[in-house]
């Protein structure tokens, strides 16, 4: 006997399950379509001219990307140079002395910096270095991409130390190490795999940022020596290729966009298998 | 932790049998340094965690330095106004601010039934072997760089909105659509764990009375996790709004307010990307920075709103046990 | 059971944890209009017996049931029977309270009807009024009906669900040790309610404690190691036992 109104709920509960199966579905597909697009269009284009040649004049077809590619290494090395350091010690002093009101000052800090917008970031810098030098320069594209990577390297490093047990603390202090050796060379050290993990993803993520180059490392259709000069770097080059009208810059685009694509997924996947094999 | 497991060992191995010879190396100074190396490490670390509140603050104020010019000129009129004329060196923000609103909320709009479906899907139905590897495949989404989601959208998204009917193809509502996939992974990562902390109790109490698997999803967990789902979307928009290349590729940047969705726009962050260089006068420069400026604001507001809500279901569930 | 009419007939039921066997082979009728207390040892199956009554142990993921449990000759268990139908005849309460937190006392209590579609607010007001007073809690809630679930104290929230469970009229309730989370004063006015409600609805009980058994129940199970020992009238399970492990386990031996 089945109660009225019984059917209508089955059919609305079928129908409702039904409907998050194809969200998920629908989520999973445009994922995958991205990623096929993307290496698709971009496969096709790369090639050694790419990879190692400079660009053309405006108009002509061929170059390459070897300066972009150049200059975004500079610039995630300037940017690690400034957030690991600031980051990790930053998270070595909330984990180790950090439980108080102090330390909630600090992270509260840091997340207000995470939600910056990264065009803002770009505005800061700008104001802070290329106003007064008059000038773009990768050193400033290196400090605003390296505040970027402050807020994840410091939460990784404090979550990462939490987790080493009192215990070892507690056995390096008992034989008379003092604590900040302690620190350096006990707890640290336990944690280095999932502070690794974080700091590639934290890396990845800022590789990808174009919004804070537009105005501070700006761009060069030449090699950028030293630090003091503008820079091409290949989110910008990707920008500004996309939005030309030139067929072969949408070609170099999706070349570009392929080699960057390739880049966050490698230090995504690496970063998360570091981590599984310490856990 | 194997690695763990090894130095504990170690240490005992030190302990019983070479107490001289490696405890004493680290051990080294401990009589007279002990205190000293410990002050100067916990001043060394303090400096640089003390360095990140300065930042912070130093931000906020070369925001503010930056653009006096533009504050004193025009007040609080610069929201109001939808004049943006570099020529005339009159400046109004408005028309901006409407574009963001808009592209927010046409993506909030289509992200969150979906990402919350997703979530309702990994959190309530799928077995953990599968709710595990989609919801890392939901993150990457989050790990793709927003100029490669502008990518997309120039070549894929905008003619597929041409011959759906919008004729210029790039306006508020591709950037709607575009930012709305960006920001998925966002409301589903937060809903799913919101959702995944809700007691169990509660679902058996609700399937206890011949509730079907939806209706204790709906009458019992959703209403649970309510406040952290709203979180999950403040989250999102806050990441929206700040949102630079995709929109900016999409959009259009049209300075002009228009009731149609389908006409192009302009959003804060567009306009600093693309008129910051362009920027050849003080007063220019100031009035970007002043929109940046208000970003920085509106955005730190949303983050606040949205930590506190997530927080708060996070106590709910400590309170009950 | 001579004299007495059954209502539920449990044969043969096997239940599995994955590969962990948590009920075996057990045959056993439930009285109608009595209460029946199951009563063993941590861990010997009693929670998850009665979880197979109303179908709630397949839940847990790898959880597996075999064997019959007939309701009114209705094997619960059969081709075409349905879960969520099966919770609607037998009602459950829980260890620990479990209230709606963000539903009023009073949606609380009218969750379940309005599940099977009843908006009507004045039959939905007279079946709340009704389960309260019969779960003794009406005077005490009475004009804090908009209150949330979760006012008061464990052992009214404890009222509170009974009353719930008791709104959409189960043919049996199931109770899974109800006032372990509680103090003796609110388990005092439980059991007092239990001498009541038996007379509307049939109940099993599951407790650790053999008192609150020798107390409340018309006829007790005793299990141990997933196995049925020995199921007989209350009085004679706690005086005269027939098995040596019952009247160990009465006694204090072990458990």
């Amino acid at each position: 006997m089945i109660p009225r109104g019984y059917r209508r709920r089955k059919v609305v509960n079928a129908l409702m399950l039904s409907l998050t199966a194809l969200c998920s579905l629908l989520t999973m597909s445009i994922l995958l379509f991205i990623l096929g697009y993307i290496a698709y269009q971009g496969i096709t284009a790369i090639d050694w001219d790419f990879l190692t040649k400079l660009p053309k004049p405006v108009g002509e077809t061929g170059g390459g990307m070897a300066n972009a590619i150049v200059g975004t290494i500079k610039l995630l090395l300037l940017a690690s140079l400034i957030g690991v350091p600031i980051g990790f010690l930053g998270g070595v002093y909330l984990s180790e002395f950090g439980h108080n009101k102090f330390g909630f000052l600090v992270r509260y800090a840091a997340d207000l910096l995470n939600g910056i917008p990264s065009i803002v970031m770009g505005i800061f810098a700008y104001t802070i270095l290329v106003l007064p030098m008059r000038r773009f320069s990768t050193l400033a594209g290196g400090v605003a991409l390296g505040i970027m990577m402050i807020p994840i390297a410091l939460r990784s490093t404090e979550e990462f130390l939490k987790l080493v047990p009192a215990s070892l603390r507690e056995a390096s202090l008992a034989l008379g190490i003092p604590e900040w050796k302690t620190i350096v060379f006990i707890v640290i050290p336990a944690a280095m795999r999932g502070i690794l993990s974080g700091i590639t993803l934290d890396l990845s993520r800022v590789a990808g940022e174009t919004a804070p180059l537009l105005f501070t490392a700006f761009n060069n259709r030449f090699w950028s020596p030293g630090w003091l000069q503008p820079t091409a770097s290949l989110p910008v080059m990707i920008f500004t290729y996309a939005i030309s009208p030139y067929e072969d810059w949408h070609r170099q685009a999706w070349a570009s966009g392929l080699v960057l694509l390739m880049l966050v997924l490698i230090a995504n996947v690496s970063a998360r298998w570091i981590l599984r094999k310490q856990l | 932790m194997a690695k763990t497991k090894s130095i504990a060992g170690i240490l005992g191995e030190a302990r019983r049998h070479l107490p001289r010879a490696f405890g004493s190396i680290l051990a080294q100074g401990s009589k007279t340094g002990l205190r000293f190396g410990d002050r100067l490490f916990r001043r060394l670390t303090l400096a640089f965690a003390f360095s990140i509140v300065a930042l912070t603050l130093l931000i906020a104020y070369e925001l503010y330095r930056n653009s006096v010019l533009s504050i004193g000129k025009f007040g609080w009129g610069f929201f109001w106004s939808s004049t943006w004329d570099p020529v005339f060196q009159n400046f109004g923000a408005l028309p901006f601010l409407y574009g963001t609103l808009v592209t927010s909320f046409v993506a909030l709009a289509i992200s969150t039934p979906v990402g919350l479906g997703v979530a309702i899907f990994l959190s309530e139905l799928a077995p953990r072997w599968l709710s595990d590897p989609i919801a890392f495949l939901v993150e990457l989404l989050a790990a793709i760089p927003s100029v490669l989601y502008g990518l997309i959208g120039i070549f894929v998204l905008v003619p597929i909105m041409r011959s759906l009917g919008a004729p210029y193809g790039v306006g508020m509502l591709t950037a709607g659509v575009l930012l709305a996939v960006m920001i998925v992974p966002f409301i589903t990562s937060i809903s799913r764990e919101v959702l995944m902390a809700v007691p169990q109790a509660q679902r058996e109490a609700a399937l206890s009375l011949g509730a079907t698997k939806w209706e204790m999803t709906w009458m019992a967990v959703l209403p649970y996790a309510r406040s952290g789902i709203v979180g999950a979307i403040f989250l999102a928009l806050a990441r929206a709004l700040g949102e630079t290349m995709a929109v900016t590729m999409v959009i259009g940047n049209r300075p002009e307010i228009k009731l149609s969705f389908l006409e192009p726009g302009y959003t804060m962050a567009a306009v600093i990307a693309n008129e910051f260089t362009e920027a050849t006068y003080d007063l220019y420069i100031n009035a970007l920075v002043e929109v940046g400026l208000f970003l920085f604001a509106v955005t730190i507001v949303v983050n606040a709103l949205a930590r506190l809500l997530i927080l708060s279901v996070a106590k709910k569930v400590e309170v009950r046990e | 059971m001579n004299g007495t009419d059954s209502l539920l007939e449990i044969e043969s039921l096997n239940a599995w944890f994955g590969e962990v066997q948590a009920v075996r082979d057990i045959t056993l009728t439930i009285p109608r209009g009595r209460v029946t207390a199951i009563i063993g040892p941590s861990g010997c199956g009693k929670t998850t017996l009665i979880r197979c009554l109303n179908r709630m142990h397949e839940v847990v993921p790898r959880a597996r049931v075999s064997g019959k449990v007939l309701l009114e000759g209705e094997d619960l268990y059969g081709p075409t029977a349905d879960p969520v139908l099966v919770r609607r005849r037998i009602g459950m309460v829980f260890q620990k309270p479990n209230p709606f937190p963000t539903l009023t006392i009073y949606d609380n209590v009218a969750a379940g009807l309005r599940l099977t579609g009843i908006r009507d607010r004045r039959t939905l007001s007279e079946a709340v009024e009704k389960s309260l007073k019969m779960a003794a809690l009406w005077e005490e809630v009475k004009d804090s009906l908009t209150k949330p679930g979760t006012s008061f104290s464990g052992g009214q929230q404890q009222r509170l669900c009974i009353a719930r469970a008791l709104a959409v009229e189960p043919e049996v309730l199931l109770m899974d040790e109800p006032c372990s989370a509680l103090d003796p004063i609110a388990t005092a006015k439980i059991e007092e309610l239990i001498h009541e409600l038996k007379k509307t609805v049939t109940i099993v009980i599951v407790t650790h404690n053999m008192q609150q058994a020798a107390r409340v129940s018309d006829f007790t199970a005793f299990l141990y190691l997933g196995r049925l020992v020995e199921y007989d009238v209350t009085d004679k399970i706690f005086t005269t036992p027939a098995k040596k492990e019952t009247e160990d386990y009465i006694t204090g031996r072990f458990g």
